[in-house]
């Protein structure tokens, strides 16, 4: 088991709450996984040829401007383990700059816009820890974790980043996961855990790498990943949702005039403002859906 | 005059789901208390009016979660909304109705009574069904009646991939098309006695705007090594 919720703000209110909307979603999924939880929420865009980059360090009290400093950057945010650092340079180069610099942290997310937050305990304790309810922004992604498949750590947490402004989460399980990371390796892309869900994300970021667009790597899915999976994948401008074939772990999506929700379980929607009257659908299997600005607008 | 029909209601945004279902549980008990129930707020809940034991009429107003009606025996429960997974599972007798549509694994080993969603049913509705009725107003989805003993399944809408697989004796009555049968499945005549059968199950539905007519039966071809041992190489 896992929890999956997503939200997509389709007003000015639904965005300028989305931080308080998405703890309520993730509280309601805390029984199908208490273990650990993590967010993705998708705000501030910072200017063209600049990199806003999520990092985490297990040191208590970590030195984050210091940090920032040896990358050129400035510190935009600090949240529990986790700060916001925002570098006037291409996301290569700011990767790279952490790397050198401080090889031991941990690069949770690249991009323009998305900022990654996730660690290990209940899912409400974490929201509180990370002060989530404050966040605005225009789409978000939640994970709370029953681990199966690797340990409960920080690292081994969802959303996993795959590739810049791109997350996934997970509620399954993938049995064929040390296969694919041994040909994902050899395609040169990096891995830092054992965890299965980091192996899809591998696998999405090796077949955009190509050149697939999002919707063909996602379609890739149904015949290289053997297991269990309804995958959320967020984007700069919206997010996705699959489900495997045989479509045994659930999800469930619903749109009002205000925003676009998906969750495993209907009661993660419920607490929405209008939920009684969404229109309501359970995704079909083996279907990309996707959702973006273009799609609601 | 109008008659007032007194009931409880339930509002489940105060009341924890523990104490609803006691309740209706002690009806069965003392044979005491109302017969007619509304449940309010729902949002969602699981185990919503599971195990009932009476000739209860239970009205949940919204959606509904997980194993809502979940071995259901006498009672008569509506959802005046959506159902996740395992609506009216284990069934014993009385009946079900989902205005709305249903998620996987409707009716799954249900004994007896009937069960109608009105919207679509997702995947495995009816898997592994000994003997329940079930009318699906809309479409099921794949693996739909998945090893079924008896009872007998009637979708007015499509049926998805793999029906029937592995079924011994249900009877599986589709109108749209069918996207696949499963292991063992096979399409079988529609005689009148079947027409028949469909014209009751869709009256005790309360569907009479459908044509019985236009349904096509399914069923075992009972060549499975359960049925034929010389078939057991095979597996």
């Amino acid at each position: 088991m896992c929890g999956i919720v997503g939200l997509f703000a389709k007003s000015p209110e639904i965005e300028e709450r989305l931080g308080v909307h998405l703890v309520a979603m993730l509280a309601q999924m805390s029984d199908r996984g208490p273990d650990s939880a993590g967010v993705a929420i998708y705000r501030d865009p910072v200017p063209e040829g600049m990199t806003k980059l999520t990092l985490y360090s297990p040191e208590i009290g970590e030195d984050w401007r210091a940090v920032a400093s040896a990358i050129g950057g400035e510190v935009d945010s600090v949240r529990a383990s986790h700060s916001v650092i925002v570098v006037p340079a291409e996301a290569a180069e700011a990767e790279g700059r952490v790397r050198a610099a401080r090889s031991d942290l941990r690069i949770m997310s690249a991009g323009s816009v998305i900022e990654i937050y996730k660690d290990v305990g209940l899912p409400e304790v974490f929201a509180q820890e990370f002060e989530l309810t404050d966040l605005h922004g225009s789409h978000a992604l939640g994970h709370t974790r029953m681990a199966t498949e690797s340990r409960v750590t920080t690292e081994g947490s969802h959303p996993f980043s795959t590739g810049l402004d791109l997350c996934l989460v997970h509620n399954g399980s993938l049995s064929n996961h040390n296969t694919l990371r041994r040909m994902l390796r050899r395609e040169g892309i990096e891995f830092q855990t054992e965890n299965d869900t980091e192996v899809a994300a591998g696998y999405l970021e090796w077949r955009l790498r190509e050149g697939a667009t999002l919707e063909q790597a996602l379609e890739g899915c149904l015949d290289d990943l053997d297991g269990f999976y309804t995958f959320a994948v967020g984007t700069a401008e919206g997010f996705a949702v699959l489900r495997d074939p045989i479509a045994c772990k659930p999800a469930v999506l619903a749109e009002t005039d205000d925003w676009v929700a998906m969750a495993s379980e209907y009661h993660a929607i419920a607490v929405l403002p209008g939920a009684d009257d969404a229109r309501m659908w359970e995704p079909e299997p083996g279907i990309v859906y996707v959702w973006d600005r273009a799609a609601v607008a | 005059m109008t008659t007032v029909v007194e009931e409880e209601v339930v509002d489940l945004a105060v009341t924890p789901l523990r104490e609803l279902n006691q309740r209706l549980h002690d009806v069965a008990l003392s044979g005491e208390g109302l017969r007619r129930w509304r449940v309010v707020n729902p949002k969602g809940a699981h185990a919503v009016a599971c195990g009932l034991d009476a000739e209860l009429e239970v009205e949940i107003d919204g959606h509904v979660g997980y194993y809502c009606a979940g071995m259901n025996k006498l009672a008569t429960v509506v959802v005046r909304g959506n159902a996740s997974t395992g609506i009216a599972e284990n069934m014993m007798s009385g009946k079900v109705i989902v205005e709305g549509s249903v998620s996987q694994s409707a009716g799954a080993t249900a004994h007896g009574g009937l069960l109608v969603v009105h919207g679509d049913a997702a995947a495995r509705c009816g898997i592994s069904m000994k003997g329940v009725d079930i009318v699906v107003r809309g479409s099921v989805g794949h693996l739909s009646a998945f090893m079924a003993q008896t009872g007998n399944l009637v979708v007015c809408g499509d049926a998805g991939d793999a029906l029937g697989d592995s079924i011994y004796e249900a009877r599986l009555y589709v109108r749209g098309t069918v996207a696949g049968l499963g292991a063992d499945c096979i399409e079988k005549e529609m005689r009148d006695e079947h027409v028949a059968h469909v014209r009751d199950l869709l009256a005790a539905a309360g569907i009479d705007d459908v044509d019985p007519t236009e349904f096509r039966r399914y069923g075992s071809a009972r060549k499975l090594y359960n049925f034929t041992i010389d078939n057991a190489g095979a597996y």
